[in-house]
């Protein structure tokens, strides 16, 4: 039985590096692997909690932030060679028209 | 302290350096397959987290749907896209000390809100794989068959985003 208190202060750390890359990265699919880096922060949490109180639907949570997180990566990425097409380009900064 | 809760300290200690490590290579290295390959070393060690944690079912489903699905989607689209991501794949100048600022304030304040609290003691039992399959076709069928008409929709709309603009055949 592991203590909780780092696991929950791992999640935090992992979070946290998910906001810098988010806010540091231009390119489209570097944003893409930190907002992953973000779910999986708040998937450890949902499951280290669901172990605390030995609650099932934690896990039943997380398990749906990893299904929702296949979803937006398929999406996102779909969008992301669409722009690479269209835009040629995949800097988050130089897509700045809505008609193009 | 018993054997396995030794093990268990050093697995942790272990899953928690491969984690710190490779979430610092995602958002610092410039080059962004390297990056995709670090996040697989942080989506390892969070499934091995998720053993630690008594949770096994989630782990095989993080390394299968995230180690083996979304990581490979995201190299092949690093490589088809990888004559535009050459350049401009480093961080700006400019922004790295006040994102830092941003994200340790944040670790921060997360940890002065969390840090005083009482936590209670642990369950001494894990939450079990046929529990976690029964509440999933009892209690929260409708979330769950809200994913599946999720995962249906986002087929539908990459297919459809993905080909847009090519002539119909």
């Amino acid at each position: 039985m592991i203590p909780l208190r780092p696991v929950v202060l791992l999640s935090y750390a992992l979070f946290c590096a998910g906001v810098y890359g988010m806010l540091t990265r231009r390119n489209a699919i570097g944003l893409l692997l930190c907002v992953e880096l973000m779910l999986n922060a708040a998937a450890m949490n949902f499951v280290a909690f669901s172990r605390l109180y030995g609650h099932v639907q934690g896990q039943a949570f997380a398990l749906f932030i990893i299904a929702l997180a296949a979803c937006e990566a398929v999406v996102g990425l779909a969008i992301i060679l669409r722009l690479s097409r269209t835009a040629k380009t995949i800097n988050a900064d130089n897509v700045n028209l809505l008609k193009g | 302290m018993p054997h396995a809760d030794l093990l268990g300290l050093i697995a942790f200690t272990l899953a928690t350096a491969a984690i710190v490590a490779g979430a610092v290579w995602v958002v610092t290295l410039s080059n962004l397959f390297r990056a995709a390959l670090s996040l697989g070393v942080v989506l390892l060690g969070v499934a091995g987290v998720f053993l630690l944690l008594k949770a096994e079912f989630l782990a095989l489903v993080q390394v299968l749907v995230y180690v083996g699905a979304i990581l490979t989607l995201v190299v092949f689209a690093i490589m088809l896209t990888a004559k535009m991501s050459d350049a401009p794949a480093a961080p700006r100048a400019g922004t790295r000390l006040p994102a830092a600022v941003v994200s340790v304030g944040l670790f921060a304040v997360l940890v002065a809100m969390t840090e005083p609290l009482e936590w209670p003691a642990q369950a001494t039992e894990p939450v079990t794989t046929a529990a976690l399959g029964q509440q999933l076709v009892t209690t929260l069928v409708l979330p769950f068959e809200v994913v599946s008409l999720v995962f249906v929709a986002a087929l539908v709309g990459a297919v459809a985003l993905a080909t847009a603009g090519k002539k119909r055949a």
